[in-house]
């Protein structure tokens, strides 16, 4: 290159960059378009009487079932896949030999890649059908805790491989037992870790449709107790069932649901970030 | 310069592991947490295996009812349920002029999931060279933002903006102009849906949907180009553009290119979305701004109609075409995560990259 002119190679290279500019534009534009027309959208939707009427109200719907039931539905994440993942993941960090450790982790990872719609798929044939547990909360909350579990894994095992190797050492040398240096030691660095882990799992869950359509059904009636038989509203379906119809007040209802589901997650995913920020900052302090 | 072209690799970041405690040191509560701890770590690769095998199970008679003409038709039809005829083939019963050729919706799934992948790798990769090079470190931080945001948005709301306000806008602006094209690409050619809903707009909110997939990886390796190659690049008196290519773009290849197969698993299997915006139409896309389908969006929309098959079969066939959406999906992630063995895995985004 040293034989060509130096002004052609300039050329070449602002030409370059102004192709990376033009991509970097094509990233950012779409992101701003989508929220900003989304939430704008909405706006005029957004009345307090969404939260207090159900879709069953014909005159003046709103999402209150939707919004209960997808409280429901994290919750059950919280209790099923959070402490088989958090179990997981200090395992995969402190106990799994090299090579198991190395496979398990990459099954997980495997886990995640698999189409959500093929997980509702699944629930659906297995529980729903098979067992008989019809449309219900349970079969919902395994499905979603299927797709949430590879990644509370991987941030707990990432948070406890986070916290300094000296607090290791220096447990082993007061010769601690292993059970005493993950809750003594080990978890109180790593607990920022794990939550904005469970945190970006909630957000995946309140933002997921495919593997609830066949799993939870939907209900307009509010959230009641019981498992099995028994199906449950959620948010996002009330945006992809009302955008496919004709009228006003149902496109409404799609805008409504869309803005609210985007706040909520994107609420989810900045506080589980600023949670990751505070424990760096806090790791760092504790090495010595 | 066999120095700076030398394979992605590098010394493992972050502390080291401490040796781990054999078990006969351990104490029983140890023990106790040991065990069970182990047994929820082999969840998903348990989980992993029920899907595996539920779908394997629930398919084989419709497996055995189509044989090949799976890959080859394009017929898919549940059958007339109330007909009081039945369609049997090789001794499988289903509903009269039942036909379950996926060919539709393979097609369907490889070119949505393809014209997005080939957008956004270029966009991912010089979006992320423009961030890292130019943009100074102070604007760095807020500008990534945009690409959690762009992670973070549920696909549903994907689904809503591309059928209320992107389809639209495509069909009514910028069809027509890429209608030109057709001049020399002949599938650009012909009409096109009045808002916009087709294969094309589904292409392109799906290559939004898998650019934090690609650009998060990207940007962790960029970073972690060794800076004596690049600054040495230049103190050789090299442009910005020559070192990137000499330097970066080597040291990241790889992280692409593993990052790139799993933006495309995430591609086909993407449903609520493309559901919204593909036009759900039972045939290949005539031009590139055709209604078609794909596997995960045939299996949303028709399982309820499934149910209602008394012989159990349509909902066989679903199992079926969700048992090829899963191959694909692992054979792409498989051959993704294998490829990244070689660098760091942690580079990698665990699913939609949030």
């Amino acid at each position: 290159m040293e034989s060509r002119a130096p002004r052609f190679r300039h050329l070449k290279g602002s030409v370059f960059w102004i192709i990376c500019g033009i991509a970097l534009a094509a990233i950012i534009a779409p992101a701003v378009a989508v929220v900003v027309s989304v939430l704008v959208k909405a706006a005029p939707e957004l009345k307090w009487s969404l939260l207090t009427n159900t879709t069953l109200n014909v005159q003046n719907p709103g999402l209150q079932n939707a919004i209960l039931g997808t409280l429901v539905l994290s919750l059950g994440v919280v209790v099923v896949a959070g402490p088989i993942g958090i179990l997981g993941g200090i395992y995969l960090a402190e106990f799994a030999p090299r090579r198991a450790g190395g496979f398990l982790r990459f099954f997980s990872e495997v886990l995640a890649g698999v189409p959500s719609i093929v997980i509702g798929l699944v629930a659906y044939t297995a529980f729903v059908e098979a067992l008989h547990w019809g449309f219900s909360v349970l079969s919902a909350i395994i499905a979603l805790s299927l797709l949430t579990l590879p990644y509370i894994v991987k941030t707990t095992e990432v948070s406890f491989s986070q916290v300094p190797r000296s607090l290791h050492e220096a447990a082993i040398a007061l010769g601690l037992s292993k059970i005493t240096t993950i809750r003594k030691v080990l978890l109180p660095p790593a607990l920022p870790g794990i939550i904005s882990g469970m945190v970006i799992a909630l957000a995946i869950s309140t933002g997921e449709t495919a593997p609830l359509l066949y799993t939870a059904g939907f209900s307009d009636h509010n959230p009641t107790p019981g498992l099995f038989n028994n199906p449950i509203g959620y948010l996002t379906y009330v945006t992809y069932y009302y955008v496919g119809q004709p009228g006003a007040r149902d496109q409404a209802l799609a805008s409504a649901a869309a803005g609210v589901t985007i706040l909520l997650v994107l609420l989810l995913i900045f506080g589980g970030r600023a949670i990751t920020a505070r424990q760096r900052k806090m790791v760092a302090r504790l090495d010595v | 310069m066999i120095l700076v072209r030398r394979r992605a690799g590098g010394p493992p970041t972050g502390p080291a592991r401490v040796a781990r405690t054999r078990s006969h040191e351990l104490s029983t509560g140890d023990r106790v947490l040991q065990w069970v701890s182990g047994v929820a770590a082999t969840i998903p690769l348990a989980g992993l295996l029920f899907i595996t095998i539920i779908l394997v199970v629930w398919a084989i008679p419709a497996i055995i009812y189509s044989g090949f003409t799976v890959f080859t038709s394009d017929k898919f039809f549940i059958g007339s349920f109330y007909n009081p005829n039945f369609s049997s083939v090789n001794g499988i019963v289903a509903p009269y002029g039942a036909s379950y050729g996926a060919l539709t919706f393979i097609v369907g799934t490889l070119t949505s999931s393809l014209i997005a992948l080939v957008l956004a790798v270029p966009i991912s990769v010089g979006g992320v060279l423009m961030l890292s090079e130019w943009i100074p470190r102070r604007l760095e931080g807020p500008l990534s933002t945009f690409l959690e945001l762009l992670a973070g948005i549920p696909s549903v709301v994907f689904g809503f903006w591309g059928l209320t306000v992107f389809g639209p806008f495509l069909g009514a602006h910028i069809f027509p102009a890429l209608s030109h094209l057709g001049v020399i690409l002949p599938f650009f050619k012909g009409s096109w849906a009045y808002n916009g809903q087709g294969l094309l707009t589904a292409s392109l909110v799906l290559t939004l949907m898998i650019i934090p997939i690609i650009a998060s990886t990207t940007r962790q390796l960029v970073k972690r180009v060794p800076v004596l190659a690049s600054e040495g690049a230049m103190a050789l008196g090299m442009t910005k553009y020559e070192m990137v290519r000499v330097v970066t773009i080597p040291y990241v290849r790889t992280g692409i290119i593993a990052s790139a197969l799993l933006g495309w698993g995430r591609a086909l299997g993407e449903t609520i979305a493309v559901l919204l915006i593909i036009g759900m139409a039972n045939n290949p896309p005539v031009n590139i701004y055709g209604t078609t389908s794909t596997l995960a969006s045939t299996i949303a929309a028709d399982l309820d109609s499934a149910f209602s098959d008394g012989t159990g079969m349509a909902v066989r066939a679903m199992a079926m075409l969700g048992l090829l959406l899963l191959i694909m999906s692992l054979i792409t992630n498989l051959t993704g995560r294998l490829v990244v063995r070689r660098i760091s895995s942690e580079a990698l985004p665990v699913g939609r990259g949030v």
